[in-house]
């Protein structure tokens, strides 16, 4: 069984909400990644999202397109990111970690040298943001050869028709995006995304993680109720960002920050 | 929008290997219902009859084809025609584009248009549109391009668009883009993105150069009444290459007709501050579409040069990719200098002030006119006029208005 399927299964049988977290990497620089991978873990996170920087974040708010940028500027390449997935697994065999990115990274590897550099590396799962499941058979080969998941989003706007034709793709679990927007945006509406992810889990038997619009233990607990997880990026980012000037001060700034998140999620319900 | 070349509709929006759909699960059921409207109205006489009245009546169409005699002169070749699109209403080609996609928005009930802009003669396009038919506008420019074109974003808030300068990445074009790509994602029940160029994920490439082929249609047709023959040659700017495969498609299955392209150039190809994927570029994936790209080894777009904001863009329309690899089209590149030359000759010359992008198309005309000889005719897309060029070329000259 993979690391990720066994993690997501692990938590389903235990109760627990799976808690997903997004940093970027090399942010602020490529020293500080690994670090802040281990914080996360310490503070309570199930799944690892390590962003690959891309000069043009189509989906990304504000918050994410600067930790892109700089990124960027301290030289994180998709080879750099695999580099950085293989230093964390020298310490960490446990926690699963799954790349997100744009298309034209992996393109530019060619997407057989990729997949087999990932599973090299130790990377369990990859979300391509900028890739529907009508364009990605190619991709989804390479990645099947490594043994590599390919996990697709489902959106407010998907149709019911589109989400029975993406959950024949869905591989790992459905990240279900639940808001009209970019990442960083409010949930307006509560109710709605809820019963969206009621929807979607009634589909499919594949864990289905929300993500966007989650910045603290509250708006996690309100939309783990309908989901078996949630993905925190922004919020995250945002702390790295407040923390440049002090990059040593960065993996204490996000354990305590996930942590509460965690503690929000794992009280018993009132 | 009639003529049935030999690959009128791409395959699932595919051209070969190029074009397609990539983009977030948001806003694939738009693009999916968008599809599915554009294919209808295409076919209903209605809107074809709203369309070519707007065109008519609004534009100012047809645009003139015009026999730069002086200027075929000065070159000592080819016989140099000009295809008069700085003539239409708004002074470029652009308004062909914005007055089809801003009836199909009224189609979809849809109350807000925005659009992305470089020159900023997509944006004011957009903005006059929308004025006509009051919807509300917003049009995103990249900040240095604000800068570069003020009469236009001034134009355009006199037009009650409102114009959202754009400071992320390279502060051009690809910027403004990847915004009005993320406005849309939020408000796309209300929104109808009006994209300005043959680029961006299906049905764009196809639609907008439906909408922009009726410049090779009247090319066609007034070169068999003028000249009594089809031209050798077509030469058009590409940056995103609406107003090259406008000009380009009707001519597509007359295999003897010569199609050109004309690249920014920038400083020079070999120097890499250009603009010129279909000639210095990589097959890649960006803003929905599979196609040539300026990037680096990691698949990093990398950051363009070009004396001309229109054509200040990394990628290219995939219709176009595909017409290069295929070998139906040509693709050059002329520099910044050759395109300020040829700038200068054509308002001496034959007292017409082109726009910066479509100096490029004549830059090459320039450069090959002799070698063509006077048995030639050659088909100069002037796609836009250049008066909202004139404070670039007077800092050039040192001179302060």
């Amino acid at each position: 069984m993979s690391r990720l399927v066994g993690r997501l299964d692990a938590c389903r049988a235990g109760g627990r909400k799976a808690l997903v977290t997004f940093i970027t990497a090399g942010d602020p620089d490529l020293a500080a990644t690994v670090p802040a991978l281990h914080a996360l873990v310490r503070g309570g996170a199930d799944v690892l999202e390590l962003g690959i920087p891309f000069s043009d974040p189509e989906a990304e708010g504000p918050v994410i397109q600067l930790a892109s940028e700089r990124g960027l500027a301290a030289g994180t390449t998709l080879r750099g990111c695999l580099e950085l997935v293989a230093a964390f697994r020298r310490t960490d065999t446990e926690t699963p970690v799954v790349l997100m990115g744009y298309l034209n990274s992996l393109i530019a590897m060619g997407y057989a040298t990729f997949a087999a550099a990932a599973a090299a590396a130790g990377v369990d799962g990859l979300i391509m943001v900028n890739l529907p499941p009508e364009e990605a058979a190619e991709l989804e080969a390479a990645l099947a050869a490594a043994g590599i998941p390919l996990i697709f989003l489902v959106a407010p706007t998907t149709t019911d028709a589109r989400a029975r034709m993406i959950l024949e793709h869905a591989a790992g679990f459905v990240y279900y995006v639940s808001l009209k927007g970019i990442t960083g945006s409010e949930i307006g509406d509560h109710a709605l995304a809820a019963a969206r992810l009621r929807w979607l889990r009634g589909l499919t038997a594949l864990p289905v993680m929300a993500g966007f619009g989650i910045k603290d233990g509250a708006t996690a607990v309100a939309m783990a109720a309908e989901a078996d997880g949630v993905v925190v990026g922004s919020a995250l980012v945002a702390t790295i960002a407040a923390a440049a000037a002090e990059p040593a001060s960065i993996p204490g700034r996000l354990e305590a920050q996930v942590r509460e998140i965690r503690t929000a999620l794992d009280r018993p319900p009132r | 929008m009639q003529g049935a070349n030999r690959y009128d509709q791409p395959v699932d929006g595919h051209f070969g290997q190029h074009g397609g759909r990539f983009v977030a699960e948001t806003l694939m059921h738009a693009l999916e219902a968008l599809t599915e409207l554009y294919e209808t109205a295409r076919r209903d006489p209605a809107f074809q009859a709203e369309f070519q009245r707007d065109l008519a009546q609004y534009v100012g169409r047809p645009t003139p084809l015009y026999f730069a005699e002086r200027l075929t002169e000065r070159l000592g070749g080819a016989r140099v025609y000009l295809k008069r699109e700085d003539l239409n209403h708004t002074g470029a080609h652009k308004v062909n584009n914005t007055v089809g996609q801003a009836l199909l928005a009224r189609r979809m009930g849809k109350p807000r248009i925005i659009a992305e802009t470089g020159a900023g003669q997509h944006g004011v396009a957009t903005a006059t549109i929308a004025a006509r038919l009051g919807l509300t506008c917003r049009v995103y420019m990249g900040a240095d391009d604000v800068k570069r074109q003020s009469l236009n974003v001034y134009r355009m808030k006199l037009l009650g668009a409102e114009v959202v300068p754009v400071t992320s990445g390279s502060r051009t074009l690809k910027d403004a883009l990847n915004e009005a790509m993320r406005d849309w994602v939020a408000n796309v029940d209300t929104t109808h993105y009006i994209i300005g160029t043959v680029a961006g994920p299906h049905p764009y490439p196809a639609m907008v150069r439906d909408f922009q082929s009726v410049i090779g249609q009247e090319a066609r047709s007034q070169c068999l009444q003028q000249i009594g023959r089809l031209p050798d040659v077509l030469v058009a700017c590409v940056g995103g290459g609406s107003n090259a495969i406008g000009l380009f498609h009707p001519f597509i299955d007359d295999a003897a007709v010569r199609l050109v392209g004309v690249e920014a150039g920038g400083r020079g190809l070999e120097t890499g501050q250009h603009a010129a994927p279909l000639n210095a570029g990589r097959v890649g994936v960006l803003h929905g579409n599979r196609t040539y790209l300026m990037m680096n080894d990691d698949g990093q777009i990398i950051e363009t040069h070009s004396i001309s904001a229109g054509l200040d863009y990394p990628g290219v329309g995939p219709e176009h990719a595909y017409l290069k690899d295929i070998g139906r089209a040509e693709y050059d590149a002329v520099t910044d200098d050759e395109a300020m030359t040829a700038f200068r000759l054509l308002n001496h010359c034959e007292g017409i002030l082109p726009a910066l992008e479509s100096s490029h198309a004549l830059a090459w005309v320039a450069r090959h006119a002799r070698a063509l000889g006077p048995d030639q005719v050659v088909v100069v897309n002037l796609s836009g006029r250049g008066d909202k060029d004139i404070m670039t070329v007077a800092a050039l000259d040192g001179i302060e208005l």
